[in-house]
């Protein structure tokens, strides 16, 4: 049987990084709108950069006729193909109402536009974890 | 709109937009991001280039 603790000094450590309200927003805020994580803390000329690069990888993958992946794929690749694809935020959101990416053309520019759309999407779920990063103050 | 870019030219693009990415968000000093995004994209496009080989040997 175990012995009962007698160690008094079982109170939570303080965390070394606390978690703030901005720790919270600002990756919210940077997955809705790509790289408005880091221009919300300050960070602007990285902000833009990453606004302007995933954005970029989003448009050309539209460009190219890639395919957008509903969230009612049934296949395990298109729910996977769904996840990269919503991290765009706001993009993939107005995609989807504007009805942008509905297409099932099979060819190879296609294909490698579905694959812009998914990384442009993963790329800025990077940018949402760098932004709680440095919004915890873990990153300069 | 349309875009047609060939399989290197989008392989390309996507090294840079991805490398861009990579360098800020992995790395903290501004030389430093630099430095690694350089890297990234070297070896991106260098991996291109060493896959198209390999290809190019097995094809014949």
């Amino acid at each position: 049987m175990a012995k009962p603790t007698t160690d008094k000094s079982t109170k939570a450590a303080e965390p070394e990084y606390p978690l703030t309200t901005m720790a919270v927003v600002a990756p919210l805020v940077g997955w809705l709108i790509p790289g408005a994580g880091h221009i919300l803390l300050k960070r602007y000329g990285r902000g833009i950069l990453l606004l302007v690069s995933v954005v970029a990888m989003f448009l050309i993958g539209l460009g190219m006729q890639g395919r957008i992946y509903k969230p009612n794929g049934g296949d395990l690749l298109d729910i996977l193909g769904f996840i990269g694809d919503v991290g765009s935020g706001a993009l993939y959101f107005l995609a989807r109402i504007l009805d942008w990416g509905n297409v099932m053309a099979a060819n190879a520019a296609a294909d490698y536009g579905k694959t812009f759309l998914i990384v442009a999407g993963l790329l800025n779920f990077i940018a949402a974890a760098d932004a709680h990063h440095i919004a915890l103050g873990k990153k300069p | 709109m349309t875009i047609n870019l060939s399989h290197f030219s989008a392989a390309v693009v996507f090294a840079l937009f991805a490398s861009i990415v990579f360098g800020i968000t992995q790395r903290n000093s501004t030389m430093e991001q630099v430095r690694y995004g350089l890297y990234c994209f070297a070896l991106f496009v260098g991996g291109v280039f060493l896959a198209g080989w390999l290809m190019a040997l097995i094809r014949r």
